[in-house]
């Protein structure tokens, strides 16, 4: 049989990632407190599940919206045809509007400079084709979301070069990370087209502070290189400092008319904000006409469905419930935000302090058999398999330092997230139990002492814990 | 939809963005552009363009909302939104099982059950655009080309094209045989490309033909699978008018010489399907890529993350496509009503002295209009187009715009007016034609 092409049979699509690995287990043995209390528990997918219920009874108020009515009047066939690739008037100036709200109001976005597309991934790909060629790269600051490697470089042949952050300064960007970047690229002989960020960060839930913002776009000025900022979390910032977005800093720094306002862009979703990730709303803003106008073309490969556009205009028109909806999901992320915290603090574990996100990017670098990333998929297997939750463990987001990892908050129940730390600190408690020391050493030496002891003490637990209420195999 | 003013190349920017691949220079968007500013309207203005060059179907949405007023909850997620959070998270790029069953379903009827289709290699996409585009990502390399029929939908020359970097080699067709594809036409298209060193990986075929309105027949079908078998490429088959062919009996699915054959070689085909055209709906994007080969289906599942079909959307759809009496219902009455409107343009086509292809299915008739040409040339088509969209007030696809060899002919769409607006349509042909055969004699009249 004649081959399929070079982009099918690549790995690029990053499936076989312990990303998905986590997944597959999860669906393999899926917690559900009455059917299967003892299995897996997701904390590996970033969804927002805490606010749906503002979202039901909106719409138990507003039938129209749903129902493709106007004013009580159907609009079915209207939407039906409606295939226009500029989007949904209402709708796109309805999510503008949200975008601003969400900034304070502090910057405004001109509908014309948005393009609708299905869902963030598609709108990150989709200004990579607009703003590189084969071959050509883009630095983004690592840990990143590993979704990136497949959607920024799979089709598009874009590589990605990392800007290495570290748990030093909280992984915050720094000149030298993005000169070191820059230079790497050039040693690779690969042409740097742009820096991305994703701010507030995936996986670290910080905002990007103002001073790393002007640092970038300084960067991208000197470097006449683009600058794109996806901003899908820009909604969940729960907590000080507030969120400062690359539109700001431009607008504060009276960019407008220089060369650099047409080459920062931002990307934007309801996935994360809202938790509509099944209805693949994503956008891209961008000054520059040409790429507003590309983008807008290339976005008939990935249009969202008038159906959703409606229903959407329909909600976030009603700036009331929007802001209300802002302000309330917020306060619940924080809720949930702090209650993790807290309980892994309890258990002997930090977190890096966060103010933002679906999740946290927690330090268990501590627990690690050796500071190495065998260790960390070690440490990562035995949380999946034995402790029974799905994780994301640094690695996966191209973290420099082993020992970190992503846990989501917002996707499952309060009573949940209570049980999957019940059975953290029990799997901690176990450790500490039984290891000849207490001491949580930094230095490498003593870690190395303390392996062999954690090692058999884990076996131990596990076994242990195997005569409980678990299956011997999962 | 209006036309964008390209700005010439700008630094910074991919090749791809700033080329011309989109292709929307091309007279086929131009058309557009004269009724978008200037729309025929029933009462508020009589004397705007009509939209000829638009292949909808508005004929049968009465059907469709009947459904929709008696199953208010497939809108609203089940009685008390109970289905509301679910589907909200859902974004599993393998479809909602619900839905992808719905469509194989669907899909079997519309082949009256000659072909079954297997749910689980079906993947959906965000219309039939991104399907095709998808298709050729996962079977061609950037440098490598597909053949296709001509003349083919215009839209091919962006969805195959612009981002993928694969070319088109055309597979020339003409009136000579009502435009059915030859072997010889395959194998000529095929060493022309070799010729350039450019290397094939498939076919693909529309079927039924956009614009020629005809569906492509059993023997030319298994000749086609025999060439893409021989030169071991692949086929794809984009069937997103079947639905659409007015007699059952004439339509003849890929699928159908595949199950014939025992599957045998049936690896190398893909279907191409989509909801735009049969039911009318192309604002609700969906699409669906049915591939025969494991690796294909995987891979464009995968890849259907960059253009997944709202849940919201597959909700909705999957009760009304499972619900077997209404998609019977559905199908007949379009083919019966699409049939009709097919007959009547054709009718007062004819009335006015203007012949047709004989066509059996799909939203267009192709009309030649090569005896009235100045020259028999491109230019001399675009002239008389020209004149088409400015004095009668009709914007219609001239054959240049899909790759036709020979000029004269125009696509000309039936199913996106009501019948009082076709007649006033025909009427305008029908003076115009009249008009044209007073100046002839006139000046035959005074060169006597």
């Amino acid at each position: 049989m004649k081959l399929l092409s070079r982009k099918a049979t690549c790995n690029s699509h990053g499936q076989d990632s312990s990303y998905f690995l986590g997944w597959q287990e999860y669906e393999k043995n899926p917690y559900d407190d009455v059917r299967n209390p003892t299995g897996i528990i997701q904390m590996g997918l970033a969804e927002n599940q805490l606010s749906f219920d503002l979202l039901e009874s909106w719409l138990a108020n507003n039938p129209d919206a749903a129902s493709f009515k106007r004013h009580g009047q159907s609009i079915f066939r209207e939407l039906a045809l409606f295939q226009d690739y500029h989007g949904l008037p209402d709708f796109k100036k309805a999510l503008v509007e949200f975008m601003a709200e969400i900034r304070g109001n502090r910057v405004s976005f001109d509908p014309n400079k948005l393009v609708l597309i299905a869902g963030a991934t598609s709108a990150n790909e989709t200004l990579i084709f607009c703003l590189a060629e084969p071959g050509e790269a883009f630095l983004l600051p690592a840990p990143y979301y590993p979704g990136f490697d497949r959607d920024l470089k799979w089709r598009t042949g874009v590589e990605i070069i990392p800007i290495q952050c570290n748990s030093s300064n909280g992984f915050q960007i720094t000149q030298s990370a993005l000169d070191e970047a820059y230079q790497e690229a050039q040693k690779r002989n690969l042409k740097v087209k742009g820096v991305l960020i994703t701010n507030p960060s995936n996986p670290l839930a910080t905002t990007i502070s103002r001073d790393e913002l002007n640092r970038l776009i300084d960067f991208v000025t000197a470097k006449e290189i683009h600058l794109v900022s996806d901003e899908i979390y820009s909604g969940t910032v729960f907590d000080s400092p507030k969120f400062v977005s690359v539109a700001e800093v431009l607008m504060d720094r009276n960019l407008e008319n220089t060369e650099v306002w047409d080459r920062v862009h931002i990307i934007y979703s309801l996935s994360k904000d809202l938790g509509l990730p099944g209805f693949r709303v994503g956008a891209i803003y961008s000054n520059d006409v040409t790429v507003v106008s590309t983008a807008t073309k290339m976005s008939s490969f990935g249009l969202i469905s008038s159906q959703t556009q409606y229903l959407l205009s329909a909600i976030l028109s009603d700036t009331k419930f929007a802001k209300n909806y802002i302000i309330e999901n917020q306060r619940r992320l924080k809720k949930r935000h702090d209650m993790l915290v807290s309980s892994l603090k309890n258990a002997g574990i930090s977190c890096l302090k966060s103010n933002a996100g679906l999740f946290c990017w927690v330090d268990m670098r501590h627990l690690l058999s050796s500071n190495s990333f065998e260790a960390e998929m070690e440490l990562w297997k035995k949380i999946l398999y034995d402790v029974g939750l799905n994780i994301s463990p640094g690695a996966s987001c191209h973290c420099t330092e082993p020992g970190w990892f992503r846990v989501c908050f917002a996707n499952m129940t309060e009573e949940t997230l209570n049980l999957s730390m019940q059975r953290i600190k029990a799997f901690v408690d176990s450790i500490v139990a039984t290891t000849t020391t207490t001491n949580h050493a930094d230095t490498r030496g003593q870690r190395q002492l303390d392996r062999n002891s954690r090692r058999r003490s884990l076996t131990k637990w596990v076994f242990r814990l195997s005569s409980y209420d678990r299956e011997p195999e999962r | 939809m209006a036309i964008e003013i390209e700005q010439p190349s700008v630094v910074g920017l991919s090749n791809i963005a700033v080329s011309e691949t989109h292709g929307e220079n091309s007279p086929y968007f131009a058309g557009w552009k004269a009724y978008d500013e200037n729309p025929y309207d029933e009462l508020k203005n009589q004397s705007g363009v009509i939209q000829m060059g638009l292949a909808e179907n508005q004929v049968s949405f009465d059907l469709i909302e009947e459904y929709l007023e008696q199953h208010s909850e497939a809108a609203t997620w089940g009685n008390g939104l109970s289905g509301f959070r679910e589907n909200a998270l859902f974004q599993d790029y393998h479809g909602l099982t619900h839905f992808r069953k719905a469509m194989a379903s669907f899909m079997e009827q519309i082949r009256g059950g000659r072909a079954k289709f297997d749910p689980n290699r079906i993947v959906l996409t965000a219309g039939a655009t991104a399907a095709n585009e998808l298709l050729t990502f996962v079977l061609a390399d950037p440098g490598d080309a597909l053949l296709i029929p001509t003349p083919y939908y215009p839209g091919f020359d962006r969805d195959l094209r612009w981002r993928t970097g694969v070319k088109i080699v055309p597979v020339h067709c003409n009136s000579s045989n009502n435009y059915q594809i030859t072997t010889k036409a395959l194998e000529e298209a095929y060493s022309k490309a070799e010729a350039m060193n450019i290397r094939v990986r498939g076919l693909l075929l529309t079927n039924p033909s956009n614009p020629l309105g005809i569906t492509v027949e059993r023997p030319v079908l298994e000749e086609i699978l025999d060439f893409v078998t021989r030169k071991n490429i692949h086929l794809v088959s984009d069937e997103i008018y079947s639905g659409s062919v007015f007699s059952p009996s004439e339509f003849t699915s890929t699928a159908e010489i595949l199950e014939a054959r025992n599957l045998k070689n049936s690896e190398r085909v893909h279907i191409v399907y989509s909801l735009s055209k049969d039911l009318g709906l192309p604002g609700f994007r969906v699409g669906a890529i049915y591939s025969y080969n494991d690796q294909v289906v995987t891979t464009a599942r995968r890849m259907s993350s960059f253009s997944l079909v709202s849940s919201q959307t597959q909700y909705l759809l999957a009760s009304m496509l499972s619900d077997t009496k209404f998609t019977e219902n559905y199908i007949k009455t379009n083919r019966q009503r699409l049939k009709k409107r097919y007959e009547m343009i054709v009718a007062g086509l004819r009335n006015a002295g203007i012949d047709c292809l004989k066509g059996n299915g799909g939203l267009f008739c192709w009309m030649n209009l090569s005896p009235f040409l100045e020259t028999p040339t491109k230019e001399g088509e675009l002239a008389l187009w020209n004149t088409i969209l400015h004095e009668v007030k009709l914007n219609i696809s001239p054959g240049s715009s899909c790759h036709c060899s020979e000029p004269g002919w125009f696509r000309v769409c039936f199913a996106n007016m009501s019948e009082k607006t076709l007649r006033v349509a025909l009427k305008r042909i029908n003076d115009f034609m009249e008009k044209r055969r007073a100046a002839d004699q006139g000046i035959l009249f005074s060169s006597l």
